[in-house]
């Protein structure tokens, strides 16, 4: 039955590539940080990458470089930049590795973080963070975030209370629940937006994603949550492989299907509800970062996973220097260029897709 | 010939399993002990597959109890149910984007901790799983390219791989030309033999059932109709009160085991009948 002579090749071609795959990993993190720097450097004044790197090098602790750079440079680093580039790593992270997680639970390719209400519930709230005449000094986060989290998670779990049955959570009624639900928000949303009068302008610009005005306490609130996140659904990359079965195999090997479910919905909805709280609803890094991880290091989710933590936060640390650089002084909404040069690869995938990656 | 020797492995009793209000199965008992081969057939609808649902608590018993080397299943985590029970679907949904391989080694899943990868014992028994079943040479390749009889074999490796003391086998053959069919039931019976695994079948081809298992339950509309040996179960009473079909059941010119024969009911038949009586 077995043909001795093709086993070492054929031991090898089974082999599971850990090794490739970790260099990969490796590679990845060095270029996120190399991006990041020359992120950082890039902008109205530019700063060398060496600069940038003793600046922020002489912020930590134990470090001592004699600054040779003016204040004001320092100020732009640090208060403006950084932030900015952070939040923006953060948040393409946490969509991409979001919706890689909603792809795999819904055993559908074109799940998005935003298939279940989330970004609707975030525009309402948001909205309503816009019009309410009060300041918002009492928090002070701002009410638009605020409200936008509160209003994503809430969406969700409305969608969940909806879509469950008895104990189980039907993955068809949960996507036509919170189909259904995202139309309603969005009627409510529409309404109040061509209401809006002078905060118009204001609301378009959040909808369509962006850093405009970074702040480390963003960077404080959303950075921890989504890590925890990340590192959370990055833990259940086996469980999501024995998920690609139907449900009934995934519990027959041993997988608690409805647990697994459960957790991953509610972990995943929360890492986009912060990153949507301060960002926006910013299109298209959810759905396309996790296809291309797939076409070049395979559906395994114990790989895709992370690689989906740092090619997102690579392709949205980019697109955000364009957004801010293209039409510089002023900005292009990160939406924006996320789906114009998102949308075309996306497209490119789809023709290129002779073989199922999915 | 049955488990009265040797240790009973999976045991039924009472059980009874409802979509809704319907009755799909109704007060059904039996046992599978360790090296035997138990045959469940019956017409499309008749509850073997919801049977297996049942046993593997993907549906919840409305009634009795399932026992797994003495062991309610009921009160059992899903991942040692799975070290003690692997099942063999029917039709089911595969990873198509993995590889064989891969997807036969996570059959091992149930053996791994939670944040633990397979280890070198856990690809040798991938391997070798794939090995018996004869899919070694397509380890490299993508699920979804692959025939159905291809897959069903997979199917058959992920639940070897799985090592487990009892295999529920759904329709095993069902997509597979019958040199696998035989390759497949002798598989199923060196297995049961060697290793003492108990193993239920869901069948639906008599004569296959004949020859391979060593009793037979007959189901019609989730109840047992009758069970015991071939020779007591599949007789032309039988089938035709239970599949409403006319057949004659001969005795296997080298072992006497039943073996089913339809008769078309055309003309053409008729006339060779005719001429075969009159000598």
């Amino acid at each position: 039955m077995t043909n001795g002579q093709d086993e070492p090749e054929k031991l090898q071609s089974v082999s599971l590539k850990w090794k490739s795959r970790v260099i990969a990993i490796v590679c990845l993190l060095l270029l996120l940080m190399i991006v990041a720097l020359l992120a950082i450097g890039i902008g109205s004044t530019r700063i060398s990458f060496s600069t940038t790197l003793s600046i922020i090098l002489s912020k930590l602790p134990g470090v001592s470089i004699t600054p040779t750079w003016p204040g004001p440079i320092e100020t732009a680093i640090l208060n403006i930049r950084m932030p900015r580039v952070i939040l923006a790593g953060v948040s393409g992270a946490a969509l991409s590795v979001a919706g890689a997680t909603y792809q795999g639970l819904f055993r559908n390719p074109l799940a998005d973080p935003y298939l279940i209400g989330v970004s609707q519930g975030a525009a309402l709230g948001a909205i309503i963070g816009f019009l309410i005449p009060l300041s918002a000094s009492a928090l002070s986060l701002g009410i638009v975030p605020i409200f936008a989290f509160t209003g994503g998670i809430g969406a969700v779990f409305v969608v969940y209370s909806l879509g469950r049955v008895g104990r189980t959570l039907p993955m068809t009624t949960i996507i036509l629940a919170g189909v259904a639900l995202g139309a309603f928000l969005s009627a409510v949303s529409s309404y109040l937006l061509i209401t809006s009068g002078s905060s118009l302008h204001g609301i378009s610009a959040w909808l369509m994603g962006g850093f405009s005005s970074p702040q480390w306490k963003h960077v404080w609130v959303t950075l921890p949550v989504s890590a925890i996140g990340m590192v959370f659904i990055c833990l259940f990359g086996r469980q999501l492989n024995i998920m690609q079965f139907d449900e009934e195999q995934a519990q027959q090997l041993g997988i608690n299907v409805e647990r697994t479910k459960r957790i991953l919905l509610v972990v995943a909805t929360i890492i986009t509800a912060a990153a949507v709280s301060f960002g926006g609803i910013i299109g298209f890094v959810g759905i396309i970062i996790p296809h291309a991880v797939r076409l070049i290091w395979g559906p395994d989710f114990r790989f895709l996973l992370p690689l989906s933590v740092i090619c997102g936060a690579i392709f949205l640390i980019t697109a955000d220097l364009l957004a801010r650089t293209l039409l510089s002084p002023s900005e292009i909404p990160l939406g924006i260029i996320t789906a114009f040069f998102g949308a075309p690869f996306f497209l490119y995938l789809l023709r290129r897709r002779k073989k199922a990656v999915f | 010939m049955n488990a009265g020797a040797t240790v009973e492995k999976l045991r039924l009793e009472n059980v009874s399993l409802t979509y809704d209000d319907i009755t799909v199965i109704d007060a059904v008992s039996f046992g599978v002990g360790a090296g035997e081969i138990v045959g469940l057939v019956g017409p499309n609808g008749c509850g073997k597959s919801t049977l297996i649902k049942g046993i593997t608590r993907v549906m919840p018993l409305k009634t009795g109890r399932v026992c797994v080397d003495g062991l309610d299943v009921r009160t059992m985590h899903y991942g040692v149910l799975a070290r003690l029970v692997a099942v063999v679907p029917q039709n089911a949904v595969l990873p198509e984007a993995f590889t064989s391989f891969e997807m036969v080694l996570m059959g091992r899943n149930p053996h791994l901790g939670f944040l633990r990868y397979e280890g070198q014992k856990d690809i040798d028994i991938a391997v070798n799983a794939m090995r018996i079943t004869d899919t070694w040479h397509l380890a490299g390749r993508r699920v979804g390219e692959l025939s159905g009889g291809e897959k069903q074999r997979l199917t058959i490796a992920r639940a070897l791989a799985q090592e487990t003391g009892v295999i529920l086998l759904d329709e095993p053959t069902s997509h597979l030309d019958i040199n696998y069919q035989i390759e497949t039931m002798e598989l199923m019976s060196r297995l049961c033999r060697g290793n003492g695994i108990a193993v239920l079948a869901a069948l639906h081809d008599l004569n296959l059932a004949a020859q391979y298992c060593d009793r037979i339950i007959m189901l019609l509309q989730g109840r047992i109709y009758t069970e015991g040996r071939a020779v007591e179960v599949i007789t032309p009473a039988s089938v035709k009160a239970v599949y409403g079909a006319d057949v004659s059941v001969l005795s296997h010119p080298k072992n006497r085991l039943p073996a089913v024969l339809i008769t078309a009911d055309r003309k053409h038949n008729r006339d060779e009948e005719r001429r075969f009586s009159n000598g």
